[in-house]
């Protein structure tokens, strides 16, 4: 049997490394902040993919393997898919989550989109005016960094950001380096 | 007298949302190894875990009461048996043990032999001194901060350095009596 734990385990832990990062560590910083909270869910995609594709064929391209993150992935962490994929067939995927668990228990002014990169820094943040949008775009680094990870071990390096602009609804979109 | 709620957390844990633990595990891992980078010292790094699990155990408190429907404990015994029977197993889905009771009920370990937070861990030399799961002591402080109880928690035994088993020291500082905001004469 799988092991699991109470959800509210996983979100309070995640709530309180956000505000670890943004108010203590890094309180005049959030571009820093954000940066290590990316590097976090990076750290537990990767390994997570890893464990999730240990007993699965080789992905045949580069659709192929984000469709295991839209179904497989996905499922394991939130218990539902991917609700909406679009691609440009140019590398770029658009993944939208109708109702993003991890925002759902959050008040929140929806303002932002944010970017997550290794190569560049995350730059919308410091001209998001608007406080409390601020902080909730603080909590998407982690599941952005979360499918940045779990690409990069299949071997696909990307740029993830987010976009919640349309809650609860939240979409992701990957643009795949060539 | 009435029983405070129930004896166990088996039916709240059924009943609650529930994640995959290795989500839970490898995201405290990643957590506490960005800090070890982070911080550099192992010390601060302790530091910040408790501090984490204390603001998280002040909210999760909340919850704890709402979902367990346990009443007032009688003394600090009980509750003590409350959160190793019922608190721990509808978080974390195990139980801990009650032991080793000092002469005055004061007192007393929590002993984990299973503990969801480990899985996959390995400390290197480089850390000897962290207490990695330091966030549930934490949790135990500031959720019976809340409750009108001052403890102090502390590491006895920590299988990741090498022990039997976890076991977590709770000793009872004060009890605070409780304060309503307002006066029935007024």
């Amino acid at each position: 049997m799988v092991k699991e734990v109470a959800e509210s385990c996983v979100e309070s832990v995640m709530m309180e490394m956000v505000s670890a990062y943004c108010n203590r560590f890094y309180a005049n910083k959030p571009e820093l902040a954000a940066r290590r909270i990316e590097a976090i869910g990076y750290q537990v995609g990767h390994q997570l993919s890893e464990r999730y594709t240990m007993e699965r064929p080789r992905f045949t391209d580069h659709l192929d393997a984000i469709k295991f993150i839209c179904k497989d992935f996905w499922s394991e962490l939130f218990k539902k898919q991917i609700d909406n994929l679009k691609t440009n067939h140019r590398g770029t995927f658009v993944l939208q989550d109708n109702r993003f668990r991890w925002l759902t228990r959050m008040s929140i002014d929806p303002v932002p989109v944010i970017v997550t990169d290794s190569s560049q820094d995350p730059s919308s943040m410091g001209t998001t005016e608007n406080k409390a949008g601020q902080a909730t775009s603080m909590h998407l680094y982690f599941p952005c960094g979360l499918i940045r990870g779990a690409l990069s071990n299949l071997g696909i390096p990307c740029a993830v950001s987010a976009d919640m602009s349309n809650l609860p609804a939240c979409s992701f979109v990957i643009r795949i380096k060539v | 007298m009435a029983p405070v709620g129930p004896r166990s957390g088996d039916a709240i844990f059924a009943n609650v949302e529930r994640v995959n633990a290795e989500l839970f595990s490898l995201t405290y891992g990643a957590m506490v190894r960005q800090l070890l980078t982070d911080l550099e010292e192992v010390e601060e790094v302790n530091k910040q875990l408790d501090q984490m699990g204390y603001n998280i155990g002040i909210r999760l408190i909340d919850e704890f009461l709402a979902k367990s429907n346990v009443s007032s404990c009688a003394d600090f015994k009980e509750s003590a048996d409350v959160i190793a029977k019922v608190g721990f197993k509808m978080f974390l889905g195990v139980t801990a043990t009650v032991a080793n009771w000092d002469a005055d009920g004061t007192s007393c370990s929590l002993i984990l032999e299973d503990n969801p937070l480990v899985d996959f861990v390995e400390l290197p030399d480089t850390c000897q001194g962290l207490y990695y799961c330091n966030v549930l002591s934490g949790v135990i402080r500031g959720a019976l901060e809340m409750v009108s109880m001052k403890t102090e928690v502390t590491w006895v035994r920590d299988m990741l350095r090498g022990d039997d088993a976890y076991e977590l020291r709770v000793k009872l500082l004060k009890q605070v009596p409780e304060e309503y905001p307002y006066k029935d004469d007024e």
